[in-house]
């Protein structure tokens, strides 16, 4: 009796596991066009890893099969039958020739897979090189990524623009305080569709190749727990054709208009620079009005042309008039900070209606396209 | 000296109670410790468990905020310390506490009075993180505490360091405790390859903790110094180094994976052979591999930190070591499935989890390969296919083989079964509920889900909602299935069927002896002439390697008829309680910075040691004995 439940029950795990596989393989295909998804690479850096891990997957997948299947088959075919004498099995101690056999074997599989990994290794790591290559400073904060284009003095967040069938070398550290370690803490950089993850670590300075074969928007986020908001801490990579990546570069090259002298968004363009004994917003976030002036990191993000981003806070709130209301209303509801704590993220400014108002009016003003 | 003088010698005599609270607060006993720390295992396990549930109820649907971020990132750092350091851990010192003397046939560990101390401070390090939740929250920066995010004040993590280190005392005092019993007490005959291989990864296992235990002990009081007093170790911007903290706990933390796996790896290796009928296939392999992990176990630790800040010399050469170390784990996973073949298997409750753990283990292994394939390590590294990974290790693996230890030897610990009937519900659901937990994880990190995330971005799409909610299902799958190991556990301890002395006719020396286990354990120390003796005092095998039975009584002790052995138990003691207490002002002070609360627990912990050295013994030593108390059958409190 016992031994009959045995074998059904066998049998139950057999079905289970086919059926998992079969719902497994079509969840899988479903998936394939997630931005964040790491097993569908859209650019060399990405593809060279998953070039690699596809056949390491099949050996693995192979010696599942092999491992579960000598399980499945001893359990049916070594269990104590109904008819069993009592008597007991053959003493066996070992066998030295096997056991040579599944040492030697595993053994050789891996060191034909270790030649490709080292090689994968170095070519991931090595600086790609060429006049071609678009240098990309990245410096991670508590909890939004900032972006700094060395070659054309430019300072973004968040989304990274980038041209494409271009290799981008990210050179990458963290920092709270502006450019300075800090209180930093460190994050990870994570585009998976172009490249795999890099941690960001303070006082020092990592690198991560990267590229897109194809014009779009890449999503990622923040890879390494970095405390509060780490979950709202994305990241994102818009791919454009390298012309209109031009064109990014020049709007972003001209500084922003000062809005007319009398009007709301002047009023509010007043109250930037100075909220009356409350931190202003300027203390943290620049707005780069004159050519004449360099154009610096700050401790929050740079609002130079904030309309030309799609979102804001660390990209996980759509750039609309509403939700920058709600924003400087109550920064903390929309993102939990810690500036209250540790001076981490943006303050409640404690603004009236007429404030928010203005300042709104002001925000949406800084767009290149207008 | 007469024992009367030192009586008077101390600051309190010895205490005197055999039943009672008062017997367990002041146990010396190897099995009452062993079953406190089962118990007290039992409690952190509900806690990490509701930990879990909270993290799998957040992450059940999409941008869901059942708790703030802010919770959540203490619900997920408490549920990782929880289950490392107070759960599988301690279950491991439980199985060392109770099996390790009776396996190699002595009457307790070498220093019964530090078994004691490693366990109160096992239960008050375990009481001092928990007393965070009351005091301005719990650790928020993570199990692995990276710096320099957990020397900022907002993070808690002083609580981490600072308790991490006094439950680390508690492993650090067991490990030479054991280490020296398994090498000195052993029965007479008993050689290191007659040794049962349970003992042999305890031995490894133990000689780990003592080599891993003080590398993370320095970077958890550099973390404390730093988050408390301000000295800078890893802050960058006076010249530390935040890398150096994750070198230090990784050089720790990936022994500590092995101190997690190798004692299920030495039970599973017990319980199939006797499940089969057969000895274990390769007993030498089997020994020599898991030494061969231990060894090589302290050169993989940069695997952790593949994308942190290390170069591409550094990055191959920890890819090949951890390619390397799968070849020994591959050999005793070989060995195991050959213990099963040819065998006639029986499948129990404790060789269902075995099987399991065989099966489970072997999926955590392959996933455990694909993590050395370093450039795709970038796409897997903190995503939800390394929770998959090592909770296949982990709990597939460790726990897997620390519950079949249970149902295995609880005959041995109460005289009584545990419902088979209920186990092999527990089994099936176990192992459904475990499948549906942490298979989908795999997929939903290669999708793109980061862990330690405080919500599921709705961006991910729903396919990973999909594997989400499944994995939020299993786990309520594996808490019906935990409660039914519970009540199995609490029914057969009141009314199980008695199990007799040897209910699976079993291998090694603890069946030897009466089931429950009296309290010298061994009226008369067994002589030991074979590996799995007791097997063989009620088997041969003949020419054709058959086994046949040994005539009835063959199997009783050779030195039945000798004169009755001087038996000396240790006396129970005071002072391993007191003392301990002395780590909560200690505990306190590093948290706060106060320096008075670390010097009165620094006093406290000095008298307390005083007390133990000068403390008088009751019945005198082996050289001058006094009047020996009523044979030890009269103590019958050992259970």
């Amino acid at each position: 009796m016992r031994e009959t439940r045995q074998t059904r029950a066998g049998s139950r795990r057999r079905t289970r596991t086919v059926t998992g596989i079969v719902v497994l393989a079509s969840l899988l295909l479903a998936a394939c066009s997630g931005e964040q998804n790491a097993l569908d690479p859209a650019g060399p850096f990405a593809q060279g890893p998953h070039d690699l891990i596809v056949p390491v997957a099949i050996i693995a997948a192979v010696v599942f099969v092999l491992v579960q299947g000598l399980i499945i088959y001893s359990v049916i075919r070594f269990r104590t039958r109904k008819d069993d004498d009592g008597s007991l099995p053959v003493q066996v101690h070992g066998n030295t020739r096997l056991e040579i056999v599944w040492t030697v074997i595993p053994a050789v599989i891996l060191a034909v897979i270790a030649v490709p990994t080292v090689q994968g290794i170095f070519e991931q790591m090595d600086d790609p090189g060429g006049d071609d290559v678009l240098a990309v400073e990245v410096i991670g904060h508590r909890w939004w990524f900032e972006y700094y284009y060395p070659d054309y003095d430019i300072y973004t967040a968040n989304e990274m623009a980038i041209p494409t069938d271009t290799p981008v070398r990210l050179e990458m550290t963290a920092a709270d305080l502006a450019r300075s370690p800090e209180q930093g803490v460190v994050h990870s950089f994570w585009i998976p569709r172009l490249a795999g993850k890099q941690d960001l670590v303070p006082g020092q300075t990592t690198f991560l190749n990267m590229q897109a074969d194809e014009p779009g928007r890449y999503l990622g986020q923040c890879a390494e727990y970095c405390g509060l908001s780490h979950v709202n801490m994305r990241a994102r990579v818009e791919a454009m054709e390298p012309a209109d990546f031009d064109t990014w570069v020049e709007q972003q090259s001209t500084p922003a208009e000062v809005p007319e002298d009398g009007t709301l968004e002047a009023d509010g363009r007043e109250l930037y620079n100075d909220l009356d004994g409350r931190q202003a917003c300027a203390s943290c976030h620049q707005v780069w009005e004159d050519e004449g002036d360099a154009r610096a990191a700050g401790q929050g993000p740079d609002l130079t042309h904030l309309l030309s981003r799609e979102e804001f806070a660390g990209a996980i709130h759509d750039m609309t008039e509403e939700n920058l209301r709600d924003w400087l209303e109550d920064p903390n509801s929309m993102k939990p900070m810690q500036y209250e704590v540790n001076g981490i993220g943006m303050p409640d400014l404690d603004l009236s209606e007429e404030e928010l108002d203005a300042l709104v009016a002001y925000l949406l003003t800084l767009d290149p396209e207008s | 000296m007469s024992s009367s003088t030192v009586e008077k010698s101390g600051f309190s005599g010895r205490p005197k109670g055999e039943s009672g609270i008062g017997a367990w607060l002041t146990t010396t006993d190897h099995k009452k410790i062993g079953i406190m720390y089962f118990f007290t295992v039992l409690v952190f396990f509900a806690l990490g468990g509701a930990e879990s549930g909270l993290i799998r109820a957040q992450l059940a649907q999409a941008e869901q905020n059942l708790l703030t971020e802010e919770i959540y990132n203490q619900v997920f750092t408490m549920h990782g310390i929880t289950m490392v350091f107070l759960v599988v851990m301690p279950l491991s010192a439980a199985f060392f506490n109770y099996l390790i003397p009776l396996m190699i046939g002595a009457r307790d560990v070498a220093f019964p009075r530090l078994n004691a101390f490693s366990y109160w401070v096992y239960l008050f390090g375990g009481i001092f993180l928990y007393s965070s939740f009351l005091l301005g929250g719990a650790p928020n920066g993570s199990w692995v505490g990276y710096a320099p995010l957990s020397t900022d004040a907002v993070s808690n993590m002083a609580f981490y360091a600072a308790g991490l280190n006094i439950v680390g005392v508690s492993s650090l005092a067991a490990a030479i405790n054991f280490i020296v019993t398994i090498l000195n007490m052993r029965a007479p005959g008993m050689t290191f390859m007659r040794m049962p291989v349970f003992i042999w990864m305890s031995l490894v296992t133990n000689f780990l903790l003592l080599f891993a235990l003080p590398i993370i002990a320095v970077a958890l009081f550099m973390l404390n110094a730093d988050a408390v007093f301000g000295a800078q170790f890893f802050e960058p911007g006076t010249g530390g180094d935040p890398v150096l903290y994750q070198h230090l706990f990784w050089l720790f933390g990936h022994p500590e994976v092995y101190i997690m796996i190798l004692p299920a790896m030495g039970i599973v290796s017990e319980i199939l052979p006797v499940g089969a009928r057969k000895p274990l296939f390769g007993y030498a392999a089997v020994v020599f591999a898991g030494a061969a992990i231990g060894f090589i176990g302290f050169g993989v630790w940069a695997h952790h930190m593949f994308t942190s800040a290390i170069g591409p010399v550094a990055r191959s050469a920890f890819a090949l070591s951890t390619m390397f170390i799968a070849v020994p784990t591959g050999i005793k996973i070989f060995n195991w499935v050959f213990t099963m073949w040819g065998g006639k298997l029986r499948f129990t409750t404790p060789m269902l989890f075995s099987i399991g753990f065989i099966s489970m283990f072997t999926i955590g292994g392959l996933s455990g390969v694909t993590h050395a394939i370093v450039p795709h390590n970038a796409q897997q590294h903190d995503t939800y296919y390394v929770v998959a990974h090592f909770h296949y290790v982990l709990f597939g693996g460790a726990l897997f083989g620390l519950i079949g230890g249970v149902y295995y030897w609880f005959p041995k610990v109460t005289g009584k079964l545990m419902s088979e009937k209920l186990g092999k519900v527990h089994f099936w659901t176990w192992l459904l509920g475990f499948n549906l937990t942490f298979g989908p994880m795999h997929m939903s990190g290669l999708l793109g889900q980061p862990r330690r995330t405080a919500v599921l971005p709705g961006e991910l799409g729903g396919t990973v909602e999909i594997y989400n909610l499944l994995s939020s299902l299993g786990v309520v799958v594996l808490t019906v299935s935990a409660l039914v190991f519970l009540f199995n556990l609490i029914a057969s301890i009141k009314g199980g069927v008695p199990s007799g002395n040897d209910p699976w006719d079993a291998r090694t020396l603890e069946w030897l002896t009466p089931s429950p286990t009296p309290y010298e354990n061994f009226p008369i120390i067994p002589t030991v002439t074979h590996r799995d003796e007791f097997w063989h005092r009620k088997y041969a095998e003949d020419d054709a390697g058959k086994a046949i039975p040994v005539p009835a009584g063959a199997a009783e002790d050779h030195d039945a008829d000798a004169e009755p052995e001087h038996i000396h138990m240790p006396d129970p003691s005071y002072w391993p309680l007191v003392q301990t207490l002395g780590f909560f002002p200690f505990g306190y002070g590093l948290v706060y910075g106060n320096f008075w609360l670390i010097g009165i627990g620094l006093a406290w912990l000095v008298i307390g040691l005083y007390g133990w050295i000068i403390e008088p013994l009751a019945e005198g030593d082996d050289d001058d004995p006094v009047d020996e108390p009523a044979r030890p059958g009269a103590r019958a409190g050992a259970h």
